[in-house]
């Protein structure tokens, strides 16, 4: 294989594997920062037993996703260099912003969050959750404003060095996908959170239905469902509209539309083919694909064909993995009602089948995050900042051979590292809030490596 | 910010951000490297703890260092990164494991912990090398062609990057070292206190050997000294000659300290050890960023970007270095004495 593929293959691991512990982390933080604000508020154990519960989560998570990171910051410059040195008068503070303005301050009070329990009273301990909440927050806008840069980039020129030069910062990091795609992600963060709050609760209450604290918690997640996924789908149209107009060949990739044409139908199922340039088979509702991404059954949506073949995305890939985002994205909100109705009715537990359904959903977040990632990153393709680069002109000059062991190497450690973190976290949440509280010795601080630490052998 | 040079305020950040990261995840990696030599399990978590609450925020030196330099000198990073890009994906491996044993280390049970604990010593010891490995390759010069790496892949493999990491190694063990003799007391204390000893016997043999190598590595580090042809030119020397004074002054601190039983001044010591080893090489190939050939005025990034994150720097920095201490201060004291009550 060659370098650059090599170089993508590995690019594409490393960041979706990344992506799953910020998008968890994100949501969890907020969630802690809810709880103890609660606990504080009512003094109810229920609470604090929560969020003792979900730290120790938090924690391992949190590590996984700091490790993952530091990866991302060095692989720019080591596979994507001629990309690193064009694009980074404009990319560049924005990454070292994320560093000065989140990165220190998420690092520094988790130390506090984790270790400083008996160190500080209560009200400063909240404010380390808070501002590692907040932490979590101001690290997504800047990394969501590079990448949308690399999507709609605004506020730039050609530099006489041949390198881009800024001309506004405020254009270039509030560009125009910016707004909709920060929003897009935080709420697919919360959402991720509240799946696994729910499904970890729900696997509680199947074995002891009268579990305190995961009545609390599912009531709590099904609340997130309810309100979030129906105005995560919200987002999600309204950011599709802006695609037609800033990316329309990524629109026409997602939904497989080949030939520009007025009434489009949209297809449920396909099997797009770039070698035909078309689909080799189609399940579709005539005019419905115009009137879900133009808003108007009539209207012209433009189709690949506009475009030349290279300038074409992988359409297989992208058609799939939106229908797989939007798929599970229904089920969420189904998920949400049926719970909403089940608390009205007098209680989800009551319902064994919901909650084999909210176990079953657990993951589902982290699926549609990487799903979404990759319409929004292979849909991009062939451009690594649009209309600007072409991914094949970013590469380093580094052989094959170098590029294959590294993406070994991460294969490995990342199996390896995936594998462990999941049977810990896993494990933690098959004992539950209840057992992990009343497991706690009295001698040892909630959230403190002794605390966590099972007995010598 | 007319009137500002800007191009040497970038240099300095980025100068203090690799130095500060060298010394605070110098003593948590240290601490891993010395983790074969502890006694007991109970041991190993002791030390575990004494760099817990630290480690995060001292790895995040490394992030800054990485980012920043993408930020502020691109025409650096885009060459550096793919000249050493086999030892910096091992560094990168190596932290991963390490990193996640802190937590990994706790769940697991006896296997796993078992597992978790080799990690963390190999991860922190395989991290430690490759970074000596960049830092010798990077010393010895990179080859440049029209602002891109143009050399091989193994370039950085030379018997003087191995001495280099073996330098590193052995000085982040003496930081772990001594920051173990501030947080620990009774039997791990004395441990620690053997472990500096050892240390700082391995840091002046080879700190010694890399400096005289690195008068050998290109003939502009033995000018910059004051030594061509065999003759000694004293107005370059004499000035520099403050270097390994500061470095005679750190050790005699260590030695000090350990003969007082003092549990502050070897840290404190070593600190200064590295200051003079970290000076002693920037002066050798200052202002070159990229040894021997790209000056870090060319490898800057624009005006315009250097000044929006410099002001970043300037509002951001005096926050970060005054919650950094506020941690620090907060989980200061023996850990031995109080491990059950944080």
């Amino acid at each position: 294989m060659e370098a650059i593929l090599l170089s993508r293959l590995q690019f594409a691991f490393t960041i979706a594997f990344h992506i799953i512990f910020p998008s968890f982390t994100i949501g969890l933080a907020s969630y802690l920062a809810v709880l103890e604000g609660l606990w504080l508020a009512t003094k109810r154990e229920a609470f604090q037993r929560l969020y003792v519960f979900w730290l120790k989560i938090f924690a391992l998570s949190f590590g996984m996703g700091v490790v993952t990171g530091v990866v991302m910051s060095y692989e720019f410059g080591t596979n994507w260099s001629v990309f690193s040195r064009f694009v980074a008068p404009v990319i560049g503070p924005m990454l070292a912003f994320e560093v000065l303005t989140a990165f220190f301050l998420e690092s520094s009070f988790l130390g506090v969050m984790l270790w400083g329990w008996k160190r500080v009273g209560p009200g400063l301990h909240f404010t380390a959750t808070c501002l590692v909440a907040i932490g979590t927050l101001i690290s997504a806008v800047w990394i969501i404003a590079a990448n949308s840069f690399m999507q709609t980039p605004a506020g730039f020129a050609l530099g006489p060095d041949g390198r881009l030069v800024a001309t506004s910062w405020i254009a270039a990091i509030f560009n125009p996908s910016f707004p909709e795609r920060f929003a897009h992600m935080v709420l697919a963060a919360y959402l991720v959170t509240a799946l696994a709050v729910g499904a970890a609760s729900a696997f509680i209450l199947l074995k002891n239905r009268d579990q305190a604290e995961s009545r609390l918690a599912l009531r709590m997640a099904i609340g997130m469902f309810a309100v979030i996924a129906p105005l995560q789908l919200l987002v999600g149209d309204y950011a599709g509209k802006h695609i037609r107009a800033d990316q329309p060949s990524k629109l026409a990739a997602i939904e497989a539309f080949w030939d520009t044409k007025a009434r489009q139908a949209f297809h449920i199922v396909a099997w797009p083919d770039r070698k035909i340039a078309g689909n080799r088979f189609d399940v579709s509702i005539p005019k419905l694909g115009s009137l879900i991404t133009a808003g108007d059954a009539n209207a012209t949506v433009t189709g690949l064909k506009a475009f030349a073949p290279e300038d074409r995305p992988p359409v297989f890939i992208v058609f799939w993995a939106f229908r797989v985002m939007v798929g599970l994205g229904l089920a969420m909100i189904g998920l949400g009602l049926w719970g909403a109705w089940l608390i009205f009715r007098g209680g989800p537990e009551r319902s064994r089948l919901f909650l084999r359904a909210a176990v079953l959903m657990g993951p589902a977040g982290f699926v549609a995050v990487i799903a979404g990632w990759t319409v929004a990153e292979v849909g991009r393709q062939p451009w690594v900042i649009w209309r600007v680069m072409r991914t094949a002109a970013a590469v380093s000059p580094v052989g094959a051979h170098q590029v294959s062991a590294s993406l070994l190497g991460f294969l490995v450690v990342y199996a390896i590292v995936f594998a462990a973190g999941v049977l810990y976290i896993l494990r933690l949440m098959a004992q539950g809030p209840a057992a992990q509280a009343l497991a706690e010795p009295a001698d040892r601080a909630p959230g403190s490596p002794m605390g966590f630490a099972p007995p010598e052998p | 910010m007319n009137g500002l040079d800007l191009p040497l305020i970038a240099v300095v950040v980025i100068a203090v951000a690799v130095l500060l990261y060298v010394l605070l995840d110098g003593f948590d990696l240290g601490v891993g490297i010395l983790f074969p030599l502890a006694r007991s399990p109970g041991d190993r978590d002791l030390m575990m703890t004494a760099i817990a609450p630290y480690w995060d925020g001292n790895e995040t030196w490394l992030v800054l260092g990485g980012g920043g330099l993408f930020a502020l000198f691109p025409g650096a990073y885009a060459i550096l990164m793919p000249a050493f890009y086999l030892p910096l994906m091992g560094m990168l491996l190596a932290l991963i494991l390490r990193g996640v044993a802190f937590e990994f280390r706790l769940h697991g049970r006896r296997r796993g912990k078992r597992l978790w604990t080799i990690a963390f010593a190999a991860g922190s010891i395989g991290a430690a090398f490759a970074q000596g490995l960049v830092l010798g390759g990077f010393v010895q010069g990179v080859k440049v062609t029209n602002g891109a790496f143009a050399g091989g892949p193994f370039d950085w493999a030379t018997p003087y990057s191995l001495l280099t990491a073996l330098g590193l190694v052995a000085g982040y063990a003496l930081l772990g070292a001594t920051w173990l003799m501030i947080k620990t007391d009774e039997g791990l204390h004395g441990d620690a206190r053997r472990w500096t000893g050892a240390a700082v016997v391995a840091v002046v043999a080879l700190l010694a050997a890399v400096s005289l190598a690195t008068l050998g590595v290109d003939p502009r580090v033995a000018a910059r000294w004051g030594l061509t042809g065999g003759a000694i030119d004293m107005t370059h020397l004499a000035p520099r000659l403050a270097i390994p004074a500061l470095g005679g002054v750190g050790l005699a601190l260590i030695f000090v300290g350990l003969r007082r039983g003092s549990h502050v001044l070897p840290f404190a010591g070593a600190l200064v050890v590295f200051l003079s080893g970290y000076l002693g090489l920037g002066t050798s190939f200052f202002p070159a960023i990229v040894p021997y050939d790209v000056g870090f005025r060319e490898a800057a990034n624009t005006p315009g970007a250097l000044a929006f994150v410099l002001i970043g720097v300037v509002v951001m920095l005096p926050l970060i270095l005054g919650y950094t201490a506020f941690v620090y201060w907060l989980f200061r004291g023996k850990v031995a004495s109080d491990a059950g009550s944080h």
